[in-house]
């Protein structure tokens, strides 16, 4: 007992306790207030967003109608104009740039997911940091590339290729993740089979990384749907219906861009049509991801 | 010896198709390495081809390319100086803002509200992160920018009588407004990653310093955010980068004129707006020479900003948020 009286981390503990207990009153009021003050962050964080949400729907969907999604546009002071030929444009070029990048994203994902050492690590912090470089700088590539040689004019391809390398690093390092994540006794179980690396890629791992793939392209087609900035030096915009790949063509975030900036109500009107159209499918494609990636997941678990 | 890697394909298990996919390991070795080859000879082309294109800018006004504040098309002037300062300021404003009422946030989301909410909010501010920035631009531009005039901006500039840096005409479009909207839009990656930080705080060192008698904030202020320091210095860079980058958000709201701001209600440019602004309109080729230049500028600053970020971040060990997490 007597030892145990002067054992020194006791002595201590209760010197601590003695003084927590003490200060208890006044350290509780500061951290409720502090925790007060952190929740007024949240509520200040959430305040713009929901404002921003609020205003998008309300002035949007006062600009929807059946003209505004089928017809083409007006001449600025002309009513009726609509985004048809925008939508057409934004599914090219967003489908030219999702197909080239889930292919080569995945591609390069599994050789990611497959390797280790200093090249694979060189390669994901490249990966990174690639997917920080601004869109617009990637847009003065695809000019450079595809505009100002190439094709030699402003062009669907051009922005398909701009959108198509911002959507890459997040498709790679999504389906590296996936890969990974698939548990290996599933491919060894191919190799005693005596499968090939391919064969068990193909049949084994990517169907088991498939809740993962479809959860990373899915966002990387969402963050390739809302960029402007590349759009602005390749597609550039049109008043007209186009599905060439070679030639100018319009793409939704270029009419709130464009339409956005006027000064004739009409046109602003059409701005915020777009813009809620762009919102909705971009939380879907990011409220959808999670689901399905969830569901599949469920569906395997059982 | 036969290997089976080296047998013939089994008889009748399938068609061409199936044979030509079935190729060798080596086979497929080789293409899964192709195509990582052709990411890196991807990137290199992309420096080289911007580094080539803004060459004659860089031959042609040497070192006075960046520290001239003069941007003339007209007269074959070109130096970025002001267009650098625009988006420091910006970035700048963006932080200020957006630091302290981030972490407050994330400190709320990770450890301050009950688990029904924070499964909500959280999932929440991660989407929030998506809204495309045109979107920010059109409601900064139509919706804030006159709240700011006629609110905000006489507001400031009744405290300080009228003078700097509350100074000047009140328009609503210019520094203030771009730097309070792109602090609105980094926010939510901020918020998301932090919090993923936080909430990766080893539970133990948490009951330990609770087992002590410390409240909840001395618990977040004395544990949680020393230990997650990187992490949160990680996503504030991230943001940082971001913020430095966006272009057509700060295009529509800055005002885009060539000169330095006044005062924080004044107009400028970003480096990156110069270039929205510009370049489908640069016939001369001294012009978009000078812009890829800004381009080049703006992709190193992007990648020093980004490898420190990655670095401090990593060493915390979360790479998730950046895998699929946060876009």
């Amino acid at each position: 007992m007597t030892i145990m009286a002067v054992d020194p981390v006791l002595a201590r503990r209760a010197a601590i306790q003695r003084i927590a207990e003490a200060t208890d009153h006044r350290r509780q009021m500061f951290s409720g207030l502090a925790l007060l003050a952190c929740r007024a962050c949240l509520v200040i964080t959430l305040i713009p967003l929901v404002a921003l949400l609020t205003y998008v729907v309300i002035r949007g969907a006062s600009a929807w109608s059946w003209a505004f999604f089928s017809h083409l546009p007006t001449p600025a002071g002309v009513p009726g104009g609509g985004i048809w030929n925008a939508i057409v444009g934004s599914l090219i070029i967003d489908g030219m740039a999702a197909a080239g990048a889930i292919l080569f994203g995945i591609a390069a994902g599994l050789f990611l997911a497959e390797s280790s050492g200093r090249i694979a690590g060189t390669l994901r912090l490249a990966t990174d940091v690639l997917a920080g470089v601004p869109s617009i700088v990637v847009a003065i590539f695809a000019y450079a590339l595809l505009v100002a040689h190439g094709i030699h004019h402003f062009s669907a391809i051009a922005a398909s290729f701009a959108i198509g390398i911002l959507m890459l690093p997040v498709i790679m390092r999504a389906s590296e993740t996936a890969i990974k994540g698939v548990p290996t006794a599933l491919s060894e179980a191919g190799f005693a089979l005596g499968a090939r690396k391919a064969t068990i890629a193909r049949k084994v791992i990517l169907p088991a990384a498939l809740p993962g793939l479809i959860t990373g392209v899915l966002l990387a087609v969402a963050r390739g749907a809302g960029e402007t900035a590349p759009l602005l030096l390749t597609a550039v915009g049109s008043q007209y219906f186009s599905v060439s790949p070679t030639k100018p063509i319009a793409a939704i975030p270029l009419v709130i861009y464009q339409n956005g900036i006027q000064a004739y109500p009409d046109l602003v009107k059409i701005a915020w049509g777009s813009a809620l159209f762009l919102v909705v499918v971009i939380l879907v494609l990011g409220v959808g991801s999670r689901l399905l990636a969830a569901r599949l997941r469920r569906v395997r678990h059982e | 010896m036969t290997s089976l890697a080296t047998l013939p394909p089994r008889p009748g298990t399938g068609g061409r198709i199936r044979r030509l996919l079935a190729v060798s390991d080596g086979a497929y070795r080789g293409a899964l390495g192709t195509v990582a080859a052709l990411f890196v000879v991807l990137l290199v082309v992309f420096v080289t081809a911007l580094v080539v294109q803004a060459r004659p800018a860089f031959a042609h006004f040497g070192f006075s390319f960046l520290t001239s504040t003069k941007w003339d098309p007209v007269h074959v002037h070109y130096g970025v100086l002001v267009f650098l300062v625009g988006t420091l300021e910006t970035t700048a404003i963006a932080l200020m803002v957006a630091f302290p009422i981030g972490l407050g946030c994330a400190l709320a989301l990770a450890f301050g509200i009950p688990e029904r909410l924070r499964v909500i909010l959280g999932p929440a501010v991660e989407l929030l992160a998506a809204v495309p920035s045109v979107v920010y631009g059109l409601w900064g531009l139509l919706v804030v920018a006159p709240w700011v005039r006629t609110v905000i901006e006489p507001a400031l500039g009744h405290i300080t009588g009228g003078h700097e840096p509350f100074g000047g005409s009140q328009i609503g479009v210019g520094l203030l407004l771009a730097g309070l909207i792109l602090s609105i839009m980094i926010l939510p990656t901020m918020v998301a990653i932090s919090r993923d930080v936080l909430l990766a705080v080893p539970g133990v060192e948490i009951e330990g310093a609770f087992a002590l008698g410390a409240t909840r904030w001395q618990v977040m202020r004395r544990v949680v955010v020393p230990s997650a320091r990187g992490g949160i210095l990680g996503a504030t860079t991230l943001a940082t980068g971001r913020a430095m980058g966006e272009t057509i958000a700060v295009t529509m709201v800055i005002g885009n004129t060539d000169h330095f701001a006044h005062s924080l209600f004044g107009t400028t440019q970003t480096m990156a707006s110069l270039i929205a602004n510009e370049f489908t309109e640069a016939t001369e080729p001294f012009h978009l020479a000078a812009l890829i230049g800004v381009g080049l500028l703006l992709l190193v600053v992007a990648v020093v900003v980004n490898l420190a970020a990655r670095l401090l971040v990593r060493s915390v060990g979360r790479q998730r948020a950046f895998g699929i997490g946060v876009l």
